[in-house]
């Protein structure tokens, strides 16, 4: 039709079909497709709306906690969760730890081209749930694309702010000598289903990764007036780095019960045949809490009324002043210590 | 998983301690052979609960450990050719060779990948045509017949480009260096559980009668070893020297046949240095002449490289015993897991490793 002729539309028609390609990153009419036919829809809100650079948000007359991170798992789907929740319960769990309430976040997309559509929707789904879960929206993000070859498919970058609504200061620092360490549940998950998705391990296992908001028994503790000192979830070096690491900015010494330390049959079996130590493997899921010993039972108690907590329990104490050295009563009684591991977890070979 | 809750059980184990206090009376030293009991016992603090009476020290069983410099050196020149793609399994890619290690040689482009079989490394072979996959072949005979599943399935489905630089090791002969050199403190042994899984424990005999120790077949949790403790330190109390095993839910005398054929129609027993001990005859797997041409040596006609030990490690003398982890004056100091200088800081079975991540701040106290 000659009507056609006239037309000012770009003559590079708009890529549509079941694969990403570099034009869905080029900021034109196929960047815009991409984000009205996926993102728009699956975090609706007032913020996106306005289809603006950025989110402009009231924010209320409080301290404001800021965070970010970057997600680059492989693969991008394992059992319970995929990169999508987990960069959004990363950044929610992240907040929570500051003492703060999640209220937006944003997400910037790498894609490779040749990801397919398909997948991106899943993504995009699973962050949508994960973001009403914890009670947070999505209000502003970017999308590149990269050339095939040069991603695994989908890197996922995701920042997130939050309010303080309480005088007290939760770090490291506020940690003192009698302190209790809750840890809100059983370790070592996520770490564990994701090596059983990525290696042909040759070991049939259920289990899911712990992926989970944090914010809601965050929330509840601190609501409950227990004294908290310091709130640390656990990620990649596992319950023994998170410990380490505040040991070393508290300047102080822990002592931990091992036989306290929940871990299921199924991630104990899968260490015991890879070698690992459970107390190194990543979660998703768990944090650890430091509280006045006075507070302590009643803060594992209040924890256990939420199912993502619900095995919490006293694990340790801060024995006192000191240079971070963690040390832990074995099951047999004896004394070991709990170091940072070196590097990235392997397996062993005999 | 309630195996594990069984043999870990403090009171079980406890019981065991209390009836090995019950019949010592006098000092003897014991060696658990196998780095994966070095481990537990550093990791649950098993010695802690031994009388003071007796001793354990660590043995040679770390594969990683005893690998010699040479061949790490020639593993760091296959990865670094642009048509090889290196695999091994992880520990090996942080050891030391004599001026660098595997994970550095990746970081500037080499083709390295970790593996958790060497069966894998096949597949590697089969998704790469254009390249030659060479597995990095390390362990004692636990690991040994899947090395030799590997190649006899590349040879049956002739798959050219897979082949192997072989660095299997025998766990008797290295006993026997222990008990033969000068010096020697090692009155009885905990032999490695799971290399009897495969082997049996027949091979043993001649040296518990020749040297007049006795010889154990232990398990690796908590109340394994020292169960092991008791009918080693039983049997010398008792003057004898004789192999029994404890480990029974695993070992069986003969061990397992089917393995031990397929290892001896793919491999055949060869001299090999071995890393801080130095040559042991007939103490390492090469490959058999029917499988010759799988030998990642004789296809790149590699040849050993002069090399040099890191000055300062003394890994020998705590392979064999003879030192303390933390009786090494670099441990923990010029020598820690993010710098070793030698692999029994690196490998996740090496003693060096375990007092570290274990015991470091005690061990520090002390010095």
């Amino acid at each position: 039709m000659a009507t056609d002729v006239l037309t000012t539309a770009c003559p590079v028609p708009i890529p549509q079909g079941d694969r990403v390609r570099l034009a869905h990153g080029g900021g034109g009419r196929a960047s815009r497709d991409l984000v009205e036919r996926i993102f728009a829809p699956a975090f609706a809100n007032p913020c996106l709306e306005a289809r603006h650079d950025g989110a402009v948000l009231s924010l209320p007359g409080h301290r404001v906690a800021i965070t970010t991170d970057s997600y680059v798992v492989k693969p991008l789907f394992f059992p319970g969760g995929d990169i999508g929740s987990l960069a959004v319960n990363g950044t929610v769990n992240d907040l929570a730890m500051c003492g703060a309430r999640p209220l937006a976040l944003s997400a910037a997309f790498v894609l490779e081209e040749g990801f397919a559509m398909f997948d991106l929707e899943r993504v995009a789904a699973s962050m949508a749930r994960a973001a009403d879960a914890a009670g947070v929206a999505i209000v502003t993000g970017d999308t590149k694309v990269v050339e095939k070859g040069k991603g695994d498919g989908l890197y996922l970058n995701t920042s997130g702010i939050g309010v303080v609504e309480h005088a007290r200061r939760i770090e490291p620092a506020a940690v003192r000598a009698g302190d209790r360490i809750v840890l809100s549940g059983d370790i070592g998950r996520h770490g564990i289903a994701i090596l059983s998705a990525r290696e042909s391990l040759g070991f049939d296992t259920r289990l899911e990764s712990d992926c989970a908001p944090l914010s809601g028994p965050v929330t509840a503790l601190l609501e409950s007036g227990v004294d908290v000192h310091c709130l640390r979830d656990l990620t990649r070096g596992g319950l023994g780095a998170a410990l380490v690491e505040i040991a070393e900015s508290a300047r102080v010494r822990l002592e931990l019960g091992e036989l306290a330390i929940p871990v299921s049959e199924a991630v104990a079996g899968a260490c015991e045949m890879l070698g690992l130590d459970p107390l190194y493997v990543a979660n998703e899921g768990r944090f650890i809490a430091f509280v006045a010993a006075e507070d302590a039972e009643r803060a594992a108690e209040i924890l256990r009324r939420h199912p993502v907590s619900a095995e919490a329990r006293v694990i340790g104490t801060v024995t006192g002043a000191g240079r971070g050295l963690v040390s832990m009563r074995t099951c047999l009684g004896a004394s070991r210590v709990v170091d940072l591991p070196a590097g990235d977890l392997l397996p062993r070979i005999c | 998983m309630k195996y594990l809750d069984e043999y870990r059980d403090g009171t079980i184990a406890k019981a065991f301690a209390r009836q090995i206090e019950r019949i010592v009376t006098r000092p003897w030293t014991l060696m658990e052979v196998c780095g994966g009991q070095t481990h537990a016992i550093v990791r649950f603090g098993i010695d802690e609960l031994l009388p003071r009476q007796v001793s354990l020290v660590h043995g040679p069983g770390c594969p990683v450990c005893v690998t010699p410099v040479e061949l790490i050196d020639e593993a760091l020149a296959l990865a670094a050719r642009p048509d090889v793609i290196l695999c091994s399994f992880g520990d090996m890619l942080r050891v030391p060779g004599s001026a660098t290690d595997l994970f550095a040689v990746k970081a500037e482009g080499g083709d390295v990948r970790v593996l958790y079989s060497p069966t894998d490394a096949l597949e590697v072979a089969r998704a790469h045509p254009e390249k030659e996959v060479v597995f990095f072949a390390v362990g004692f005979e636990t690991t040994a017949p899947t090395t030799a599943m590997a190649v006899r399935r590349a040879r049956d489905e002739g798959v050219t480009n897979f082949s192997l630089l072989m660095a299997h090791v025998l766990v008797p002969p290295a006993m026997r260096a222990v008990l033969a050199a000068p010096g020697n403190t090692v009155q009885g042994f905990l032999a490695a559980g799971h290399v009897c899984t495969v082997m049996g424990y027949d091979e043993y005999v001649p040296l518990a009668r020749q040297y007049r120790v006795p010889i154990v077949v232990t398990g690796f949790e908590p109340v394994d070893i020292l169960q092991g403790v008791y009918m080693c330190v039983k049997q010398l109390e008792e003057g004898r020297a004789e192999v029994t095993n404890q480990y029974v839910r695993s070992v069986r005398r003969a061990g397992n046949a089917e393995a031990q054929r397929l290892m001896s129609e793919v491999f055949r027993v060869v001299p090999r240095r071995w890393r801080g001990l130095g040559e042991i005859a007939e103490s390492g797997l090469g490959l058999a002449e029917g499988y010759a041409s799988f030998d990642a040596e004789r296809r790149f006609g590699l040849h050993a490289p002069a090399t040099h030990e890191t000055a300062g490690c003394r890994a020998g003398e705590v392979l064999t015993g003879r030192l303390r982890p933390a009786g090494c004056p670099s441990f923990g100091a010029r020598c820690t897991p993010e710098h070793p200088l030698g692999a029994p800081m690196v490998s996740s079975e090496g003693a060096c490793a375990a007092y570290y991540r274990y015991r470091r701040g005690a061990a520090l106290q002390e010095v």
